[in-house]
């Protein structure tokens, strides 16, 4: 176990939030077209309010504090904000999109001592990235602030959103995180705005493109390993929790609001109405889903990949159920691995047991109203399967191809 | 031997987690944890206090330990916080008063 890993268990045994994830503001100056957030502004946190809230944190023994929004350099008091946390010597990391950076505001970040800078870049080419941020000339002024904060000698990492109207880039922008001398992250997954509106989620990438992520040794070092399937689940894996979510962070909004994660958009209290501790502590949400254990998932504990799963209990949520699979988490194991989840294989069988029961009644013809509607259900139960298939091993579809063939 | 004055760089993270200091320096990421007996040493360093006032005045009262044995502990572990950079160590006072209290 490593030295971080060790303090971060015993964070989590003394019931200690060691990261917080601060938005400062949803305010930005690009409108990326895969964005989650609500831009206007209804009544973010005031300097003072933020102050307050900083030192509540780091009495809580935050240790972490992440930095983002929107566009955090909107806020005119964000150097003042910063300058307050390093104060209180939290371990500070900015997300920004970086625009805004010039050579002062390079060297303010330096100065205050800043652990890293997470910029979002969506393509090599100005003409993808800009179409996904909607400002013109926004890739060359991230650029130019990267090598700002480069020449500085500041940690900056490009975290590079995967869409399918950027996937094509992806290679492009590892090659430009070299040249430029910094980290490379990628994030293949958007989430739902967080008003519920599932919309882009149709910028998502292909399953098929997924599955070359997972299969780039640059990206996941030994892919066999990485891919390998999973190992049969221990009693440790059962009585895990899925993430950190809760248990050793959290997300607060710019107007207060605290939540599990900044995916997880469950309200769990409002910094501006209690006590951070209090909140952190007693919050019924928070402590319910601190309770959630492996075992606990009704459909995940059945499935093989509970183990090695990334699945996400703030999107299971978005989903309807933060008890329940997360979708896209369940893709990605699938993807990985080949090997279908629990979740896949739910809904298979439940696509087909309804027509399986009409397949029956077909043996007495006598029942059935007429010979276009029977090749309607037999069309239909066959559209059905092939859609299954789609995301079952070769292996596996024909098993299921196999057995209804023999029913019919 | 020269007197030793030591004081807690401004480019660290640190807090306090469970009776230990967590430590982390934003020069190069390096991580540390201190013992119970470091962190008393290291909340210690203020820039102004000597070494050897901090390990007789400090250590040795709060935790009955000989003083040549803390002293030698106390100089091996400030040099070795000195190397990441999360330790200054100078030979006269620093100018380093204004630092926050470490929850």
């Amino acid at each position: 176990m490593t030295l971080m890993a060790e303090m971060n268990q015993k964070a989590l045994n003394l019931g200690i939030p060691l990261s917080v994830h601060l938005d400062l503001t949803y305010r930005c100056n690009e409108q990326c077209v895969h964005c989650y957030l609500d831009h206007d502004d209804h009544g973010e946190m005031t300097t003072d309010e933020i102050f307050g809230v900083l030192d509540q944190l780091a009495a809580a023994g935050v240790f972490f504090l992440s930095l983002s929004g929107g566009e955090v350099l909107l806020r005119r008091d964000f150097f003042s904000i910063v300058e307050h946390a390093r104060k209180l010597l939290f371990n500070v990391k900015v997300k920004t999109n970086a625009t805004m950076i010039r050579e002062k505001e390079a060297a303010r970040l330096r100065q205050l001592g800043v652990e890293q800078i997470q910029i979002s870049v969506y393509s090599h080419r100005a003409q993808v990235h800009d179409a996904i941020t909607k400002l013109p000339g926004s890739l060359d002024r991230t650029l130019r602030a990267i090598r700002f904060l480069k020449s500085q000698g500041l940690k900056v990492s490009i975290s590079n959103v995967l869409m399918s109207g950027n996937f094509a880039d992806q290679q492009g922008v590892i090659e430009l995180a070299k040249e430029l001398g910094v980290a490379y992250t990628l994030d293949p997954t958007i989430t739902p705005k967080m008003d519920g509106d599932t919309s882009i989620l149709g910028l998502r990438i292909a399953n098929s493109e997924l599955k070359q992520i997972f299969q780039n040794e640059e990206l996941v070092g030994d892919v066999a390993e990485f891919c390998a399937p999973p190992p049969p689940p221990g009693e440790d894996v059962m009585n895990g929790f899925p993430c950190s979510a809760g248990h050793t962070s959290c997300y607060i909004s710019p107007y207060g609001d605290v939540f599990p994660c900044v995916q997880f958009p469950l309200p769990s209290g409002n910094v501006r109405r209690q006590r951070f501790l209090e909140v952190w502590r007693h919050s019924p949400q928070l402590n319910d889903v601190r309770s959630i254990r492996a075992r606990d998932l009704p459909t995940c504990s059945t499935c093989s990949h509970v183990g090695t799963c990334t699945r996400c209990p703030g999107l299971a949520y978005m989903e309807g159920n933060m008890r329940g699979p997360s979708t896209a988490d369940c893709e990605k194991s699938f993807q990985r691995t080949g090997i279908p989840s629990a979740n896949m294989l739910k809904k298979a069988w439940s696509g087909l047991a309804g027509p399986l029961i009409q397949i029956q009644g077909l043996a007495n013809s006598a029942q059935i109203p007429s010979v276009s509607q029977e090749a309607n259900q037999l069309t239909a139960e066959k559209s059905a399967l092939r859609s299954n298939a789609e995301f079952l091993p070769i292996s596996g579809a024909n098993k299921q191809s196999g057995r209804i063939v023999e029913a019919l | 031997m020269a007197e030793k004055y030591i004081a807690r760089s401004t480019e660290i993270a640190a807090r306090m987690l469970g009776g230990e200091m967590m430590i982390m320096s934003a020069q190069d990421s390096t991580f540390f944890t201190l013992n119970e007996v470091a962190t008393v040493i290291w909340q210690a360093a203020d820039g102004c206090t000597p070494l050897s006032e901090i390990v007789r005045g400090k250590i040795c009262q709060e935790f009955e330990v000989d003083a040549e044995q803390a002293q030698r502990g106390a100089e091996r572990f400030v040099d070795e916080l000195s190397q990441h950079g999360i330790l200054l160590v100078s030979e006269r006072p620093l100018i380093d008063s204004s630092d926050p209290e470490i929850s």
